[in-house]
Order: structure tokens, then sequence, then C-alpha cells
């Protein structure tokens, strides 16, 4: 394999009679599909790199132009070489690969009509382009029984083509576990050894891996919708802080699905079951619908008629009453800014706690004045060498996780590469890389998933951890200061990992606020900021909690605890709380004392919950998918969800309502902003961090040949029959006059911009697989550039200055235990822990322990303990955790049912005696 | 002038014709099983509805007067929860019948649907679904595909061996 040539070096190729220069280092199914060539193909996928296993790939190669025999070749298997000639279409590639895939058929059930994959199906594309129409194979076909998998994958094996694509994307790029392959010959089985839940956060990816209807998705079964009948729009998974692409999908007014849209930047092919499971909150029965008004304190609210909400919102908010608003890390940059405008900056509060605030401010302001760039998730997958300092990424940000997954396969990857074998070549590549990792350190609490990366897990106190990172900056950096009391095992690891940090070309170092101390931010942008003082270009990526934390970070503004100051001294009458439930961001009774102060409390959401529930004006509100809006990642990307179908005009989008509210404060007639685009601009305007939002993102006069671009395929049906059951004259089509988007399928069938792509379709690839045709290149960027706005950016320029440490030993009480705070990917997060599939996964609320700890006292695994702190009490199970510091436990917190407890703090832990049945975890 | 004159004369003759003109309504032609009338949903051999709401008479309509959403019963099989047709649009041009895999949609011979309010040419299922199996007879999806959705059990199925033993080896 000579011929592989590393870096980007271009070659000169024929295929079908036309010249083309093409990447070296490619393989010739990943340049023709680059160039727009079809190429029938299974087991090839772009992430998951060339396996050869499918056979349906075939292609005519010739050495070059003396060559008239040529040879029958896989084009996934095959490096381009120079001045190689390749033909698609000659007849005896045409009848191989109908052969190939009549032989995948013999035994493929007669399920299309009922395939939940059935027109998006890879496996009906490869059969229509290969022309294979008739069976002529007449003997029985083989049969499977199937495995429930869980609440998010359905099974249905039967469909299987045997190209072993979900395990490589289980095992081997997710890391999971429990799948594998079974039997042998053409018996073999994929799925788990036996019926059972799925256990990695990525198993939703098997639906877009498999080419076929083996794995669907269990939640679009429950209301099951054709690829072709939904309404779709570009939209951004509002999970957490990383941001990731998804199209959503609507039929009759119910969200059916969420699938991924590819960045190139961000999330790639893939997304974690949180983001695309979590969804169906949007279709919760407690969702508001009316607005409701409590016509005086102590009634309870009634459904608004007519003017009453008029009336009520002019005596909350007219007569120069004194108005806060409480904004919040879930709603858009837009929402948050409306609300701003209406109270006043000075009485613009962040909708999250005191500590939450300062962290989140202390990471942006490490990310914006600090010379450490804020690395992308693509970023962080080609990272060498990675040092995480207490996250537990696998809970609070999977799909950072999976991406530092990917990066322990770099350096043996690079290694490979230098002993010829290509990086697509996956099956070479991991035989030869058997167990060996790029050097990734992990320190945290208690174990991780991502633990079995690392050589040496370390797990300690988090001022332990900080301590662990100040020691590894002094050791890179001799100006940085370090902590006096570094027992040998920190000064030994951090020997190794600051000499692996020094060596590498593209070290990651990723922390977050999840743990709550401010010392370890500081201590990882101590580390980053040592390296970049030494020229070697180092990432630093913070993790924050909510997917628009940075943007509300960004935003002017005060914390709650302020806000809370002045409503308690009687400085405010009315109380405008935006997309938040204060109940899961501070103490029950400071939040009652709050709303017990205020004359009206207004609340603008989606969802009932305990806030929405003590409003007395409770106005509901457009989620994600009514709505439009620009979030914040924590990678300082600003992505733009738009609205999936037309909201009812009971359930405004947030700033549309607000802007109502303006009109009342200000007296005036008009609305402040006549469509989305001019509450973008004022932001801009105002705050000039974002002015470039509005910049760059098409807004709503934005045509394609003059035309709007289509939210609904082609083939959308039903168009004179959805509504004929109300009135058989067809109504005029909702208009959207927010967005570039239409709610129709008439429209422009031009590729858009990347940021508007509401579906995938090239002709001939209805499945996920059409998203290569988007693409510069499999596995590359959007064509146009991926999606989002960088709004954060290192600055290169300072003067690196380091944080002078200043750990203070925590107030743990003698007697007690120091009780950290463990976030769970199911449960944890308050929108899709209302979502029927995931609420499933929710665990009980649970207390991470040390065997010794418990030891004592003669409880097992299976106890439980009452937990106590400052006098409230929860009631939790015990799990063992052998890693975790004695002295400490690890609660699980923000699960449905749990109070709010203000973690990490000292409590007390009583353990119970015996299993009692009788008490319900969680509650006190 | 010979051809006016010949003309004439054919005509003429007509008048001693049989008459094909039928004094409708009193009278009905007689219309083949083929003919593309009024829609209506079959059931299978057993009685059970065909259609699995798969969606492809929705897609193929070139109107889109078909509507449809699917359900599951407690078996897992699939089933319309709701089918609609509107009929004032629909041109019966019989591409649904052609694109269902079950046989459950067919055109049949009759075409007498005038209504004086075009609202009440909007159906639902209970309009459009028969009792028989209307013109292919014998016909059960469920039996011919691989799913498991009450009908018959994995490998039960025609065509199909008893299902895979993975525990097994080599066999
Ligand atoms: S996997 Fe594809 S080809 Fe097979 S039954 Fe499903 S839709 Fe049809
Ligand atoms: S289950 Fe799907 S992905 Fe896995 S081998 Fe079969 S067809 Fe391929
Ligand atoms: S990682 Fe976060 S943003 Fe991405 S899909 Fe999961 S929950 Fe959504
Ligand atoms: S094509 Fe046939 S089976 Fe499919 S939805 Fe229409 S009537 Fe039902
Ligand atoms: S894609 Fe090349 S062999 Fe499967």
């Amino acid at each position: 394999m000579k011929n592989i040539v590393p870096g980007g070096r271009m070659i000169k190729i024929e295929i079908n009679g036309k010249y083309y220069e093409v990447k070296a280092e490619k393989n010739l199914l990943e340049v023709s599909l680059s160039l727009g060539i079809n190429i029938p193909h299974f087991c090839y996928h772009a992430a998951l790199g060339s396996v050869g296993a499918c056979r349906l790939c075939a292609v005519k190669k010739y050495r070059n132009a003396s060559d008239t025999k040529g040879r029958l070749i896989m084009s996934c298997m095959e490096p381009v070489t120079e001045g190689l000639i390749l033909r698609t279409e000659e007849s005896d590639v045409i009848k191989f690969r109908a052969a190939v895939l009549e032989s995948l058929m013999i035994n493929h059930p007669h399920d299309c009509p009922v395939c939940d994959e059935g027109g998006e199906c890879h496996l009906q594309d490869m059969t229509v382009m290969t022309g294979h129409n008739y069976r002529s194979y007449n003997f029985k076909k083989r049969t499977y029984t199937n495995q429930n998998l869980g609440p998010f994958i359905h099974h249905e094996m039967n469909r299987c083509i045997q190209c072993y694509r979900c395990v490589r994307f289980y095992k081997e790029y997710a890391g999971g576990k429990d799948f594998d392959v079974f039997a042998s010959h053409d018996h073999v089985y994929f799925g788990r050894h036996e019926d059972g839940i799925l256990d990695s956060e990525f198993s939703g990816n098997l639906v877009e891996v498999c080419p076929t209807g083996v794995f669907t998705d269990k939640t679009l079964k429950s209301h099951f919708t054709r690829k072709w009948d939904l309404t779709n729009a570009p939209s951004v998974c509002v999970h957490c802080s990383v941001g990731c692409n998804t199209i959503a999908g609507e039929r009759y007014g119910i969200l059916r699905r969420i699938m991924s849209r590819y960045n190139g930047s961000v999330n790639g092919y893939f997304l974690c079951d949180r983001g695309r499971f979590g969804y169906e909150f949007v279709n919760h029965e407690n969702r508001l619908k009316k607005v409701k008004i409590r016509l005086s304190k102590n009634e309870n609210p009634v459904v608004a008629e007519n003017d009453q909400l008029q009336v009520s919102l002019n005596s909350a908010l007219s007569d120069n009453k004194r108005i806060i608003g409480i904004g919040s890390p879930r709603a858009s940059l837009e929402a948050n800014y409306a609300l701003m405008n209406l109270v006043g900056t000075e009485n613009f509060y962040h909708g999250i706690s005191k500590s939450d605030y300062e962290l989140t401010k202390t990471a942006l302001h490490i990310l914006q004045n600090g010379p450490a760039h804020s690395p992308s998730l693509k970023e962080i997958e080609n990272a060498d060498v990675v040092f995480i300092l207490g996250e537990d990424l696998t809970q609070t940000a999977p799909m950072i996780a999976l991406a530092v997954r990917q990066a322990a396969r770099n350096i043996p990857l690079q290694a490979g590469e230098k002993t010829g074998i290509p990086r697509w070549h996956d099956a070479a590549q991991r035989d030869r890389t058997q167990d060996i990792k790029s050097p990734i350190f992990v320190a945290n609490p208690y174990q991780t998933k991502l633990d079995e990366l690392s050589r040496e897990p370390y797990h300690a106190s988090i001022n332990e951890i900080a301590k662990l990172g100040f020691a590894v900056a002094a050791q890179i950096n001799d100006n940085a200061t370090s902590v006096k009391d570094v027992d040998t095992r920190q000064y030994m690891l951090a020997s190794e990992i600051a000499v692996a940090l020094k060596n590498a070309k593209n070290p990651v170092i990723i922390s977050g606020i999840h743990c709550g101390n401010k010392e370890m931010l500081h201590a990882a942008a101590n580390i980053a900021f040592a390296l970049e003082a030494l020229q070697i270009k180092s990432s630093l990526c913070l993790v924050v909690p909510e997917s628009n934390s940075m943007g509300l970070g960004m935003i002017g503004g005060k914390s709650l605890e302020d806000a809370y100051r002045r409503i308690e001294q009687g400085e405010a009458d009315t109380l405008v709380i935006l997309e938040n439930d204060l109940y899961r961001r501070a103490e029950k009774e400071i939040v009652d004392e709050v709303f017990q102060k205020c004359k009206h409390v207004i609340v603008l959401d989606h969802l009932m919950n305990d806030t929405a529930s003590k409003a007395d004006i409770l106005i509901p509100v457009g989620s994600f998918a009514e709505s439009e809006g620009t979030i914040v990642s924590n990678e300082g990307r600003a992505q733009r969800y738009y609205k999936v179908f037309p909201s009812e005009k009971s359930v405004p989008e947030s700033w549309r309502m607000i802007g109502e509210m303006i009109k009342i404060v200000r007296d005036q007639i008009d609305h402040p902003w006549k469509n989305f685009d001019q509450v973008a601009k004022e932001m801009g305007d105002d705050i000039p961090e974002f002015s470039v939002i509005h910049q760059k993102m098409p807004g709503n006069g934005f045509r394609i040949l003059n035309e709007k671009i289509t939210r609904q395929p082609l083939r959308f049906s039903g168009r004179t029959a959805n509504s004929a059951h109300i009135a058989v004259n067809e109504p005029k089509l909702p208009q959207d006059h927010d967005s570039p988007l239409a709610f129709s399928m008439e429209g422009s069938n031009e590729v858009p911009p990347s940021s508007l792509v509401p579906f995938y379709w090239t002709p001939g690839w209805n499945s996920a697989q059409s998203i290569n045709f988007y693409l510069d290149e499999p596995n590359g960027s959007m064509k146009g550039g991926d999606p989002g706005i960088r709004l954060i950016e290192a600055n290169k320029n300072a003067k690196v200055s380091f944080f002078e440490p200043d750990i203070t030993d925590i107030e743990q009480k003698p007697g007690e235990f120091w009780i950290i705070p463990v976030y769970r990917i199911f449960g944890s997060e308050e929108l899709s822990s209302k979502a029927k599939a995931v609420a499933e996964r929710i665990p009980e609320p649970y207390v991470l322990m040390n065997e010794k700890d418990i030891a004592g006292s003669d409880k097992n695994e299976n106890g439980s303990a009452n937990i106590n702190i400052s006098g409230k009490e929860i009631f939790v199970k015990i799990k063992i955790d052998p890693d975790i510091p004695l002295g400490i436990a690890g609660l699980t917190v923000n699960l449905p049912g749990m109070p709010f407890l203000n973690l990490p703090c000292s409590g007390k832990i009583k353990f119970a005696s015996g299993n009692s049945n009788n008490q319900k975890p969680g509650r006190p | 002038m010979y051809s006016i004159i010949r003309s004439i004369w054919l005509t003429f003759l007509h008048a001693f014709h049989k008459r094909e003109t039928v004094l409708y309504p009193e009278e009905k032609p007689y219309l083949p099983p083929r003919y593309r009338g009024r829609i209506i949903l079959s059931r299978d051999p057993d009685g059970k509805e065909r259609c699995v709401a798969c969606n492809l008479c929705a897609a193929a309509c070139p109107v889109d007067c078909i509507s449809l959403q699917s359900a599951e019963d407690d078996d897992g099989r699939r089933y319309p929860e709701f089918f609609r047709i509107n009929f004032s649009r629909c041109i019966f041009c019989g591409f649904c019948e052609e694109a269902c895999p079950t046989y459950a949609i067919q055109l049949i011979p009759d075409f007498e649907m005038g209504e004086y309010n075009r609202q009440n040419m909007v159906y639902e299922k209970e309009h459009l679904l028969i009792d028989g199996q209307g013109k292919y007879h014998g016909y059960n999806y469920y039996r011919q595909a691989g799913v498991d959705m009450g009908v018959k059990g994995k490998g039960e199925g025609e065509n199909e061996e008893p299902p895979v033993d993975i525990k097994s080896l080599l066999t």
C-alpha cells in the first residue's frame, strides 16, 4: 500500500470518462459519493469506515489507459491511485450488483407495508438502484424471533441483511457492551444476549445506521408516519448544552420524531438518546393550551374568556408597576431578550441558582478572555490527548462523551496510517489497534463510563481534582502556581498528564460546572493557558447545564437570589417568569415566599409544573417545535431552530407574547416586532455580541429562485383530505412570516443553505444516506459550511494570566457526609423527563456510596438510606461505587419527585433498616 | 354530392336501430367488475380489516384525497385509526388500488355518489369498510409477511422456515 499519501495530496483519476482531482487518502466509494456519483453500498458508513462485508459497491477499475480488461473491485476497499480509471456502470458491474442484492433478498420478509423503514429504507433504495425486480428463489425464508430492547428501539430481526453496521456502531464506535452478533453462517443474529433494555446512551442511532427496518424508532411507532408525510423543520436539540442539530417532523399537529441533522462541526450523523427520544414532552397531556387566570389570591385559576387576559395584563403591567423579569436557560436568546426589553436590564434576572450563575459567568469569562480555544465536537473527536476534570460527560453532555471515544482512537489510527493502513480501512485498523488508546485522563469523584478509556482513572473529591489540575498546570508551566499539599499520587499523575499534554498536537481539556466548583474551572483553565503559553494550541471545553445556558450568560442580568432579595424587600409588584420552573432552582420555602410577596405572578411556559401552578396569569407559549429561536451551545455556537408546525393561536411564541405585554407597558398600539427577524435584529443592535447572528442567519426574506424552502417533501400526501372532516373546503395554507421556510410542499427544490435543511432527499436516495449528497465529502462539512455561528473565540492577544488556586476546605460537619450531585442522562433534564419513553428509563433516586462507608451498618447494596440535608429528608436507594472516596456520597439530582437540593453540601445519612417497600424513594 | 346523400341516408337508417341510450335511473347499464367507481376497503378471509395503514395509496393518489393514520391493536397488528377519502376531489384513477399491497382498497362498479352537500362527499372508514373481500379473494397479507402481528407466529407464515435457534452450533 505504498500509494497512501497522507496529508491532503490531490490525485487525478478518471471516472466514467470524466477527469477529477480527488483526495489521495480517500477510497473510491468516498470520492464517488462526494462527486455525486451513485454507487450502491450497504456496509460502508462514512463515520464507521469500510469493511467490505456486503459486496454491493462493486465497480470496474482499470489501472491506466493501457489496461483493457479491468478488474471488478469493491470501491469501498480500494484506495485512489494516480491515473486510475473507474467505470461504475458497465454491464458486468450492474449484473454483479443485482446478483448481490438478489442474494441478500432471498430471506427478506414481505414486510414493507408494515415496516417503519418503508419510504426511507436504504434497502428499498438499493433494490431499485440495482434493478432487482423479481424473486427467482422459491425456497423457504429464514426467520428469527425478536427481542424486546426497551422503550426506544423496536427489533424485527427477519429484515437483517448482515451488513454489520449495527455492531460496528454500537460496540466499536459508541463503546456499548450489551449488543453483539451471535450464531454463525446464514444464521447470524444481531441483538443482545437476551431480551432487555439497550444500555448504551446512543442506541437510538441504530435506527439511522441500520440500512433496513431491523431497528426502528419505537416512539415513532406509537404514532407512525411515513417520512414523506412529515412536515419537517431544521431544529436544535434543547436537552443539553451541546446543541446537536436535529430534524423534527410533525403530522396532524403531533410531533412525530427527531432525526439527526448533519452538522460536521457538531453532532455529525448521530444524536444521543435523550436528544432523539426526549421530544415527546411536546405532545404531553400536561401541555398548556389555554390562558388561565387567578381572579384573586387563594382561588383556583380559571380559563380566561375573551379579553380577560388583556384586562389582567393591564392591571398587572400598566401604571408604573414595578416589574421583575426572570429569564431561562432553556428559552431562546430572543425570548430572553424580549423579556429584558419588557422589564429593563436592571430588572432582568437569570432564572438560575446563584452557584450556576457564577459558574456560568466564570466559564464564559475563561473562554472569552483567555487564550484557550473552545473546541467544536469535531475538534474534540480529533484530539490526541484528552483530560476530563470532574464532568461525567456521558450523563451531562452525552455527545461530547461520544466524541471523546473517537479521540481515544486517534493515536492508534495515526500509527496505523504510518504503516500504510488508510484511516477508512476500519477492520484492518481495529485489528492493528487492539487495545491501544490515545492518552485519555479521567478525574471524577465516582466511576464514569469513560473510565474505561483511561489507563488510570482518578477518583477523588472535587477539591482534590482541582488540586490535580493546578498541579498539572504548574508542571507544564512554572508560572502557574501549584497548590501546596499535593500528595505523591497526585504528583505522579500530574507529571504523566503534563508530559502527555505537552507532547500532544491537539490536546483538549474538558471540564464543566455540574459539580459546582469554581476552582476546578480555574484549574482546567490554567492547564489550557499553560499549554498556550508554550505555543501549544490547546482547546478548553467547558460544559454548562442547559441548552441556552451560555446564551443567557452572555445577556446582561443578575442571579435569581438577587431577584428574591428585591422581592423580599417589597421592591416588586409583578413577576414575569419565562419558561422556567423556579422550584428546580431554589428551595421550596424561598420560592413559595417569593410568590406570596408578589401581587401578580405571570408565567409563560409550555408544560404544567410547580411554578406554573402558582401563576396568577398563566400563558401557554410554544415549545421549540412551535416557535423559532436561537440558542448558544457550550462551544459558543449560536444555532437557530424553526417552527415545525404553526402553533395554535392560543399558544403564541414567547417573544411574540412578551411583545404584547410591551404594548401594554409602553401604552403603544403597535407590536414592537412585526416578525422574528425584527426581534433578532433589535437584539443584535442592543447586545453587540449577538449582532452577527442577525447578519449571518438567512432572514425571512431569503428565497431560492424566488421561492421559499418547503417543509414538506414532494410526496407529501393527503393535502385535500387531512382536514376534510372539519370542512371540505381546503383552508388556506398557514403562512410563515418569521422564516424562509413554508408550511407546504410547494417551493424550492434546490438544496437550501446548510442551516435551513428541513429534510434530506436526493433522487434515488430516500433513506438517511442521502445526507452524503449534502456534504462536501462523506463525514466532512455541509456544502457551504456547517450550520451555526461561533460567538466565542479565544482572545489570542490576551497575556496569559493564570488563576491563583484558592481551594477552600469543604464544610463537612462531623459525622456527616459530603453530598455531591450525580446527574443522569434520563431524568436530570427537565423537558426530556416528561417524554413518555424517556420517563421509562429514569432510575429511582439513589445515592452512590463507598462500600466501606456503609460497612459499619449492616446494610448491603440493596439497602436504602434516609438523607437529611439541613432538615430536608429524602429516602433513596443505595448504590455501591467502589471508587467514590470515603465520606463522600453522590446523590442523583433533579429526578422527578425529588426536591431541590443545593448540592454539594454536608448532610446526614441514616441507613434504613431492611428493604422498606412501603416508602417510595424520593419522597420525604 | 354522393357523400352528402350517403350521410343523410345512413343517418336516416339510425331511426330503425336499437337504442343505445338507456332510461337511467329506471334502467341501469351493465358495469364490468373492474369498472372504477366508488372506493371501498375490504376485509381478509378471516374477516379482519385488510388495510395495514401503509400509506401507499395516499402517496400514490395524484389529488392527495386520501388521509389516514396508522395504529396498532394489542397484538401489534397495524390498522388505520381513521381512513378518510375526500370524494369531491377523487378522480377515480385507481392508482390507490394499484398501489395497495394488501388488496384492501378497491374501486367498485358504483358511481351513484351525488350529494347536495359537498361535505357529504367526505367518507370516513365506517363508510368505506365493507364486510367482504371485494374483487380479490383468499389473500391475507399477514400470512405472507414476516411479522408476528397476532395472525401467525414467527416462522409459521407461507414459505417460512421455523425460527433459527441462535444458540445452536453450526446448524
Ligand atoms: S427493511 Fe426496507 S425493504 Fe425490508 S421490509 Fe422494511 S422497508 Fe421493506
Ligand atoms: S441489523 Fe441492520 S445494521 Fe445490523 S447487520 Fe442487520 S441490516 Fe445491518
Ligand atoms: S448531546 Fe445534548 S444536545 Fe446532543 S442530542 Fe444529546 S441531549 Fe441533545
Ligand atoms: S395502500 Fe392499501 S393497505 Fe396501504 S393504506 Fe392504502 S388501503 Fe391500506
Ligand atoms: S459498501 Fe463496499 S462492500 Fe459493502
